[in-house]
């Protein structure tokens, strides 16, 4: 089941609806559900993963269409189109090919010798949760009291307000995956946000995206734990701490279910009630249940080969290594069960785990027959140039005798990142249809002299290089004496 | 999922590549022609880069720079087909050799925690030539780094002293710096504020250039042979390195150098570009992140990826090392410089901030940075632009000596890339 429902995100997202609605029923707290359906899927066991609570208030701003005309433009999907037009229209992308119209009332933008790719995603970021400046006030990343802390939601800690994100878009995010840190062996749920200004999350947040669960492997949990004399202080305790916990959501699960068995068999009994609500226990459910992704932090190809048997036997699926830094060395066995490796380019050495990361390890990871690799940042410098990275990735293969070419690597931060993330039929590629997030570079992406010109998120034009107005989008750059005259 | 072309060209062997990669020779002492180069000696008088130039190294030795140079018996020749030959690239203000791994104590040797101010710590008697980082750096093109002291809580504002150094495995050679740290983030080295900064560092300068007050033993900060080495210092043994980025913190940092006659070097500087034309009235250089755009900390409110191109413009001399001391970082200055030319700085001003000018800063640009005839070959040939991520080192001398490309990166590479071929990477 959990296969199916990740495969089809709007199917799941009416269930969670349902289930939504149930859990409002069942509990005088529960948030209601503001898109519920009938609730016809009471044969579910009612564990609520609540994914509709704190929903998107993301708006899409109505936005002129604009054509690009003539570019090198990169899909996504494996392709090259040079001297290419692309529409964006109703914050879609309406159309690729030659000699495209100007719609009445349009944009034009020359795109003779520019390069135009999807918007890039970052899969791995701590923007606004670890938000600059780093004062000890900001770190609201990682709920280190407890090693397992499933309950805690990264969104609750994003600062809208971080200078980060607007570097990002000058970079060409347009999305990005938050994520608690690695301290825990369950860190809580990470969240996919869109990379526009906003006051509130909720009005970055992308509209029906589902959540993530961090979990880490290995030095973090073990460290920062056993430090404190209890649970985990090695790498068995680590998988201990987490079967514990999966068979803690087992039980929950079949508490949910009992009572909805009872309860549809038409049991009047005044004390048949359902479990108490356990937003612990909700978040593992969810993932059993295939509503949520798992995005593990794992470094070594060992400790990646365990946690795919304890996947296996708990039935759930990991959508996304993290960091990975020896997924070369295991590069068949996570294509062969379909699982992305989200990397850096070339950071290594900074933990014992990372000894035996090497350069090439994107590649590795790519090279392998259904191999998913994915470039991700873990930093608020490196999410700014995630096209730098990949190209890295290319050097490094071309060093080894591989070509790649830009139409491939660019599906590592783009097609790749949508996919571990659930949003491959919504953005990612440039495809009619998709949403319209787009980045119009000054040449040939994978260069360190390239630079976003303009990116569309949505259609709607987010950062123009040509007109910047020195305005910081963030308040807490607002008006900063020594932050004058940074843009001149 | 990946399509059947794709993979075609994912497994094609590059075989024309192959036949480019130029330099197969035995390492060891250099001796090597390499003809058809695009050279960038970054000399001081140095203008436009000599195309089509070839470039005679002879036991270790820069020859001669010119045209259809003839080739000595036993020197083999290189075709670099206009490739581009530079000085060795700089690895900045680093660790390497100085830290195996970040997080285990056991391999870090970077920084003491003796709770006392010791300007005689040299970090140098920590450096170890055999780090595996030393190969991965050097296939990277970087030849020259700073091994450099820190300031960690525990520790002292004053690091101590650290050195500029060869990768080629060598020990350093006599050359050193004296590393201080000010600001917010050495607040909790100094009683938490700023201002007993400066405070503490003209009270141990006092003690140094007075060895025989008489101080009751408590009242001292340095030990006997601090106090000779920081007068050393003060008479000009070599440059003070301060770690500073808030705008008005650096004109203090100015005012000390001035009033002690001192040496002095600005480090950090995220907001250096806000007091460009002081620095360079002063003539204090700065070595900077050129990724340093985020307002980190209330320290660095006006950080900019424009900083090296406006200090530049005002004459200020500008030299990149990476912000973060992480032994991987060491390898990214050369993206960093990049980066500061895509935002305004010139090529040639890019590429001289990680060869001559650090080399200049340390006192060693004898040896590293620049390529003239009768000097020591530090240089690479590159597969092509210098500063393009998408560039690679196809030859690598280091200090005279030609070396292997081969590292622990490569090995592992190459163990996993043969099992991946025969489906055995699980």
């Amino acid at each position: 089941m959990s296969m199916d429902t990740r495969r089809h995100p709007i199917a799941v997202l009416t269930l969670l609806s349902a289930l939504a609605t149930l859990t409002a029923c069942a509990t005088s707290s529960a948030p209601a559900s503001t898109t519920a359906k009938s609730s016809k899927s009471t044969e579910v066991p009612v564990a609520t993963s609540v994914t509709t609570a704190y929903p998107s208030t993301y708006v899409v701003p109505t936005s002129a269409p604009t054509l690009i005309r003539g570019a090198t433009v990169l899909t996504g999907t494996g392709e090259r189109l040079d001297g290419a037009d692309v529409l964006l229209r109703d914050g879609k992308i309406a159309s690729i090919g030659r000699n495209l119209e100007l719609p009445a009332g349009g944009k034009l933008i020359d795109g003779q010798g520019k390069w135009v790719t999807p918007g890039l995603i970052d899969v791995h970021s701590h923007l606004g949760v670890y938000a600059s400046p780093g004062v000890e006030a900001h770190s609201d990343g990682n709920e280190a009291t407890a090693p397992s802390t499933p309950q805690v939601w990264a969104e609750h800690s994003i600062w809208p307000q971080d200078p980060g994100f607007e570097a990002a878009l000058e970079g060409g995010i347009t999305t990005l995956h938050v994520l608690p840190g690695s301290a825990n062996l369950f860190g809580g749920r990470s969240v996919t946000v869109k990379n526009v200004p906003s006051v509130t999350y909720q009005g970055m947040k992308f509209p029906e995206a589902p959540h993530g669960l961090k979990m880490a492997c290995g030095e973090n949990p073990k460290r920062v734990y056993g430090n404190r004399r209890v649970l985990p202080s090695t790498r068995m305790g680590n998988v201990a701490g987490w079967r514990a916990q999966w068979i803690e959501a087992q039980e929950y699960m079949r508490e949910q279910k009992n009572y909805e068995t009872r309860r549809a068999a038409g049991e009047k009994n005044p004390m048949l009630r359902p479990p108490k609500r356990d937003l612990r226990l909700e978040t593992l459910s969810a993932v059993l249940r295939g509503e949520i992704n798992v995005q593990h932090h794992c470094y070594r190809a060992d400790e990646m080969a365990i946690v795919l048997d304890m996947a296996k036997e708990f039935g759930y699926k990991v959508t996304a290594f993290h960091h990975a830094t020896e997924a070369y060395k295991i590069s068949n066995l996570l294509a062969e069960n379909n699982v992305c490796a989200a990397v850096w380019a070339d950071w290594w050495g900074f933990k014992m785990e990372s000894y035996d990361a090497i350069p090439e390890n994107m590649v590795l990871v790519d090279a392998a027959p259904g191999g998913c690799a994915i470039v991700h940042s873990d930093s608020s410098e490196g999410i700014q140039r995630l096209n730098q990275e990949a190209a890295k990735g290319i050097a490094y293969a071309r060093r080894m005798g591989r070509e790649i070419a830009p139409e491939h690597a660019i599906k590592w931060v783009t097609t790749n990142a949508a996919k571990a993330l659930s949003i491959q039929d919504r953005t990612g590629s440039i495809e009619p249809g998709k949403m319209a997030d787009v980045v119009v570079w000054n040449g040939n992406p994978f260069s360190v002299y390239a630079q976003a010109q303009a990116v569309f998120i949505d259609g709607v034009l987010r950062f123009d290089r040509s007109a910047q107005s020195g305005v910081p989008h963030s308040d807490f750059l607002l008006g900063q004496p020594a932050a004058q005259g940074v843009l001149q | 999922m990946i399509s059947s072309k794709i993979l075609g060209g994912l497994f094609r062997t590059a075989a024309l590549f192959a036949a480019t990669v130029a330099v197969t020779a035995q390492a060891g002492t250099a001796s090597l022609l390499i003809r058809n180069a695009t050279v960038h000696t970054v000399t001081a008088d140095a203008t436009a880069p000599l195309q089509n130039t070839d470039l005679l190294v002879q036991d270790g030795r820069i020859a001669a720079i010119g045209k259809n140079l003839s080739a000595p018996a036993g020197v083999q020749v290189v075709d670099a087909a206009g490739k581009a030959v530079t000085p060795g690239t700089f690895g900045g203000l680093a660790r390497i050799g100085l830290e195996e791994i970040g997080l285990e104590s056991t391999t870090g040797d970077h920084s003491h925690r003796l709770g006392q101010m010791r300007p005689e710590f040299d970090v140098t008697m920590a450096f170890n030539p055999e780090s595996m980082s030393l190969p991965i750096h050097r296939s990277n093109g970087v030849t020259f780094t700073v091994l450099t002291p820190g300031s960690v809580s525990g520790g002292s504002l004053v690091a101590g002293l650290g050195a500029p150094t060869s990768l080629d495995g060598s020990l350093p050679g006599n050359q050193r710096a004296m590393f201080i740290d000010v600001g917010g983030d050495a607040n909790d080295l100094s009683g938490g504020s700023r201002a007993a900064q400066f405070m503490l560092l003209r009270q141990a300068v006092v003690e140094a250039r007075a060895p025989n007050l008489v101080m009751v033993h408590d009242e001292r900060l340095l030990t006997p042979s601090g106090r000779q080495v920081l007068l050393d210092y003060l008479k000009g043994a070599g440059p003070f390195v301060f770690d500073v980025d808030r705008a008005v913190d650096i004109r203090r940092t100015l005012q000390f150098i001035k009033e002690e006659k001192i040496r002095g070097v600005i480090r950090g500087g995220a907001e250096a570009w806000r007091v460009a034309a002081e620095l360079a009235a002063a003539g204090v250089p700065v070595i900077l992140d050129p990724l340093d755009n985020l307002p980190n900390s209330f320290d660095s409110l006006g950080a900019t990826l424009t900083n090296a191109a406006r200090l530049r413009a005002a004459g200020v001399t500008v030299a990149f090392s990476m912000r973060s001391p992480e032994v991987h970082d060491a390898g990214k200055v050369r993206q960093a410089a990049g980066n500061a030319v895509s935002h305004g700085m010139p090529f040639a001003d890019g590429l001289a901030a990680i060869t001559r000018i650090p080399a200049e800063i340390f006192g060693v640009a004898d040896r590293f940075g620049s390529i003239a005839v009768g000097r020591p070959a530090d240089l690479v040939m590159w597969s092509g632009d210098p500063l393009e991520v998408s560039s690679l080192p196809e030859l690598v001398v280091a200090n005279g000596q030609l070396e292997s490309l081969e590292s622990r990166h490569r090995a592992l590479r190459d163990r996993y890339h043969e099992r991946l071929k025969q489906g055995q990477a699980r």
